[in-house]
């Protein structure tokens, strides 16, 4: 496996995108992109713990003797929530409102033990820390687009209540992008999510294939061919 | 040999609980004042929400009493009920019942009665509930929990204190019917609550045991 920082960033956000390719972290992906500013917010929580557990793992990844390392990891990553969780409650409670039912959720992603042990645990700090921050930028475009998505079905609106997250400016964000639209049930529930990430996993692959042919109809414009 | 390994292994794993611990007992120490500080805000808040601040004028966070009744007020314990008074006769009593039976378990609310018995309008303080469905009860996200604001046990008339979906009165959201039909529920109760007991509500002294502790948010 290369680790360059240009190969850890590319796989985080696109070709080993968590949810997309390893389709791991359903459980908290699937419960809470019910809107574009849901999404967005737990998002942004998974990627500070993951840039955390990562460090913290990097750090003492010479200490850990291999067969206690996964308890370890656990203690680590259930420690840093908590302390996220009360610090967020004390010094940004009105955020902490927000996003207050999310920051439990991410002891439920397993992707953050995922790079826990299949990464950051094998890597210098720096490239631990990009690691977690492309991993979870990955993650979050994924929760804005399939929160959107269904938002969008869903209610017929796009941003509503931003205002919680960026403040009362944001209260007038909210699209109504139809006029008198009664909203579709089925985005909204559980199956809607299914069904969407489905969707956004196809296109990925389609995307992907399309390229490939690209690069395979063209070899000799593409200065890197090995890189197809 | 193979013991030292577990030895040192054990240790190793007592070593990180107890840093773990130990960094969020630390954490909960210098954070449990200031988050206690904030739920009082923010309930402080949602009371002046429902209830202007001109129409009391007494320290309302001090006027607190607890009253028990499992039946009407949803738990077993104990609940706050604050007490609005203008120039020392009753205004408003503001319950905190407890929706048992929503989605995810407990919705706390802030039920406020003028002594006319109709609502000055509710608040939801806590829930579970699922993030995009249920969570409409908070006023943050809809104006849905406005819609209480002047109703009362005759207004709409008592068998249409239900969501519309069990033929009453409330709208219930699109995919969540559970949530709102738990809180009309408690709604419900707690202004029968308030029938039975309202006057003996304005006549006991305040709990002395809230005084030093809410001292600090005299306005």
């Amino acid at each position: 496996m290369s680790t360059s920082y240009r190969n850890i960033i590319r796989d985080g956000l696109w070709t080993n995108n968590t949810g997309l390719v390893q389709l791991l972290g359903l459980c908290p992906l699937l419960a809470v992109t019910g809107t574009l500013v849901n999404g967005l917010g737990l998002g942004l929580a998974t990627t500070a713990t993951l840039a955390a557990s990562n460090t913290t793992v990097s750090l003492v990844r010479k200490l850990v003797r291999p067969e206690v390392r996964i308890p370890v990891f656990v203690l680590i990553i259930a420690s840093i929530v908590t302390i996220i969780e009360l610090s967020m409650n004390a010094f940004f409670h009105d955020l902490y409102k927000v996003l207050g039912i999310f920051i439990p959720l991410i002891v439920t992603n397993c992707v953050i033990i995922g790079r826990a042990e299949a990464f950051a645990s094998r890597q210098p700090v720096g490239k631990a820390l990009v690691d977690g921050l492309a991993i979870g930028i990955g993650f979050t475009l994924l929760l804005v687009v399939l929160g959107a998505l269904r938002e969008i079905i869903g209610h017929g609106t796009l941003f509503a209540q931003a205002h919680m997250m960026f403040g009362e400016a944001a209260r007038d964000w909210t699209l109504h992008l139809t006029g008198n639209y009664h909203g579709m049930l089925l985005a909204v529930l559980p199956p809607g999510a299914f069904l969407g990430l489905g969707l956004l996993i196809a296109l990925k692959n389609h995307i992907d294939r399309r390229m490939e042919q690209r690069a395979a109809q063209a070899p000799a414009v593409s200065p890197h061919p090995e890189t197809a | 040999m193979v013991l030292r390994q577990i030895t040192v292994s054990a240790l190793m794993l007592f070593l990180f609980a107890a840093v773990g611990a130990g960094l969020v007992a630390l954490t909960w120490d210098r954070t449990a004042h200031r988050i206690a500080d904030n739920e009082r805000m923010a309930l402080l808040r949602s009371i002046n929400e429902v209830l202007p601040k001109d129409q009391y004028d007494n320290d309302v966070f001090h006027d607190v009493i607890e009253v028990r009744d499992p039946e009407l007020l949803g738990t077993p314990d104990p609940v706050p009920v604050y007490r609005a008074r203008r120039n020392g006769w009753p205004v408003a009593a503001i319950l905190t019942p407890v929706a048992p039976d929503g989605y995810n378990g407990n919705i706390r609310l802030l039920v406020a009665v003028r002594v006319d018995g109709t609502l000055a309008g509710v608040r939801v303080i806590s829930h579970h509930e699922t993030p995009g469905l249920g969570d409409a009860v908070e006023v943050e996200r809809s104006d849905w929990i406005k819609g209480f604001r002047g109703k009362s046990l005759g207004n709409p008339p008592e068998k249409h204190w239900k969501v519309k979906r069990d033929g009453g009165d409330f709208d219930q959201f699109t995919g969540a019917t559970i949530t709102p039909r738990a809180v009309v529920k408690a709604v419900r109760k707690a202004l029968l609550y308030y029938r039975m007991h309202g006057d003996e509500l304005f006549e006991q002294s305040p709990e002395p045991d809230h005084e030093h502790e809410l001292q600090k948010h005299h306005p």
